[in-house]
């Protein structure tokens, strides 16, 4: 350990990052371009957040009137039956699709098939996804059921492909050198090391499907989404509030139910 | 169905306890010109412990390897209960795996099964997948499992979960996942190189010891010299991919361990 020589630069511990610096300053001059492009003014803020006010009074207080409730049953109902069955078929689809699409498990032209499959289904919201199921197989549950499953097979396809290429391969290779067959292997030793994981998965997708459910029936889907539209659109916004509530209530419990489920199984 | 199909692969003739194991110029590239295994030949008698010896990265791994396919050799032959296991394909070849029982380095168990789980995975070359899903095993095999569990020390553990384990619990459990097959020839590859000495020798004692109630050979790629002597039949020394010595242990002198190994300061 010697000291520098004399008349050499002093060391630098953090050198500066040029390229993150003029990426840093593009960044904050474009979101102030585009934000004189969409007419971002405060001015229209203020008159928006005074609309809104007028808008939120309008709400209180929620309508619990008998006729609506029984609108809101059935209408979450419905939802809740969507999600659900969505969320139920898109892990039994989702578990062959996921496992095609593992490289270390899948020939190469199955993989990227099913990966290519996967990221067709990833790339669309669920709503475009609940329109283009709406004009195909009409108003109804069945294209908002369709539209989640979709969704749910784009996400959990995409994790358990994951995490099958992340699992170890020592007990894979070790049940193959027993002389199973593919199926055997998969069940005994892949299934086990990805199932606790899937799990989380899936009820984080109960979870998400829970939400979408709602969402999907503001465009013809079925639900509790299309009494909200109609509730909108009649500007019965007491009862607005109503289903929004319960909307946030049954989010939190699925959030309730899917984190005692993950518990439960790791 | 699958216990025909495995019965029929073996002559009706066969002797029960003939040449058990026959390599025949065995070649592996892993790229193409680059052998790691250089036309290997090797006879493996019907029973007794056969210790591959060696130093890393000289082709153990990979012999062993190629003798049940989970790496594919480049081009020689094995013969196993009268068939080319090379020329197999692959419902032919996993029928032959039934035969071979293997044991790993790092035991490779299946962490979240518990300890029988493990054990009965020995018979999925003969269960289905649906049953195996279900846990449904033949009440025979599950009977075997205890057994087996209990002749390897470990009858208390069975519902516990693998990665409760301690290296050499693992290990146990790994031969008793061997054991299950009814294997006609152990594979180990390297038993005992993730445990301590004492450990070591357990092991080693309970591979053979094994092998050999059962009448079958085993070979065992080691580092450990000693452990060779100790437990081996036979001793066989690999140098960059080719038989340098075969015999007893008592001939392998260190003029032989000079040329497996090479250099000089380790032997003194």
């Amino acid at each position: 350990m010697s000291a520098l020589p004399h008349g050499q630069p002093p060391r630098v511990a953090f050198p500066p990052n040029w390229p993150a610096r003029l990426g840093m300053v593009v960044l904050v001059l474009y979101v102030a371009y585009a934000s004189t492009i969409l007419d971002l003014t405060w001015n229209r803020f203020v008159v928006g957040l005074q609309q809104g006010g007028k808008f939120l009074a309008r709400m209180f207080p929620p309508d619990f009137a008998h006729d609506k409730v029984s609108l809101l049953l059935i209408g979450m109902t419905e939802s809740l039956q969507i999600a659900i069955v969505a969320t139920v078929i898109g892990i039994f689809l989702s578990l062959p699709l996921g496992l095609a699409a593992a490289r270390n498990l899948a020939p190469r032209p199955l993989a990227w098939t099913a990966r290519a499959l996967i990221a067709v289904f990833r790339s669309l919201h669920p709503i475009i996804v609940a329109i283009l199921f709406v004009k195909a197989v009409g108003f109804g549950a069945l294209a908002g059921i369709l539209a989640l499953i979709v969704a749910s097979l784009g996400f959990l396809s995409k994790l358990v492909a994951e995490s099958v290429e992340e699992m170890s391969m020592k007990p894979v290779e070790a049940v193959r050198a027993t002389g199973s067959r593919l199926l055997s292997v998969i069940t005994m030793s892949v299934l086990p090391q990805v199932i606790p994981r899937f799990i989380g998965f899936a009820a984080y997708q109960l979870d998400s499907n829970l939400r979408n459910s709602a969402l999907v029936g503001i465009v013809g889907g079925g639900g509790i989404g299309a009494t909200l539209f109609t509730a909108f659109q009649r500007f019965d916004y007491d009862f607005v509030l109503t289903i929004v509530l319960a909307i946030i209530a049954i989010v939190m419990v699925g959030e309730i139910v899917s984190g005692w489920m993950r518990r439960m199984f790791q | 169905m699958s216990v025909t199909a495995s019965a029929s692969t073996q002559p009706p003739d066969a002797p029960k306890h003939a040449t058990s194991l026959v390599i025949n110029k065995l070649r592996k590239e892993y790229r193409a010109g680059q052998p790691v295994l250089h036309d290997v030949s090797l006879t493996i008698e019907g029973r007794g412990l056969t210790a591959i010896i060696g130093p890393s990265g000289t082709g153990k791994s990979t012999l062993i390897r190629c003798i049940n396919r989970l790496v594919e050799p480049t081009s020689g032959e094995i013969l196993f209960r009268g068939q080319d296991i090379v020329r197999l394909n692959r419902p032919e070849l996993r029928a032959a795996r039934r035969h071979m029982g293997m044991i790993f380095q790092e035991y490779n168990l299946v962490e979240r099964l518990s300890v029988i789980e493990n054990v009965l995975c020995g018979r999925l070359g003969y269960v289905p997948a649906w049953r195996a899903w279900l846990r449904w095993f033949p009440p025979s095999d599950i009977e075997r499992a205890f057994q087996l569990l209990e002749a390897v020390g470990l009858a208390d553990f069975a519902t516990q979960r693998a990665d409760q384990l301690s290296g050499g619990q693992r290990q146990r459990v790994g031969i008793a996942r061997a054991l299950m097959q009814e294997p006609q020839l152990v594979l180990a590859d390297e038993p005992t190189s993730s445990l301590d000495p004492k450990t070591s020798v357990e092991i080693m004692e309970l591979i053979a010891s094994r092998a050999a109630e059962r009448n079958i050979p085993a070979i065992v790629n080691m580092h450990n010299v000693e452990l060779a002597r100790r437990f081996a039949d036979r001793i066989v020394g690999m140098a960059k991919g080719a038989i340098v010595f075969d015999g007893p242990p008592h001939t392998l002198k260190d003029s032989h361990l000079l040329e497996i190994y090479g250099g000089e300061g380790w032997l003194e």
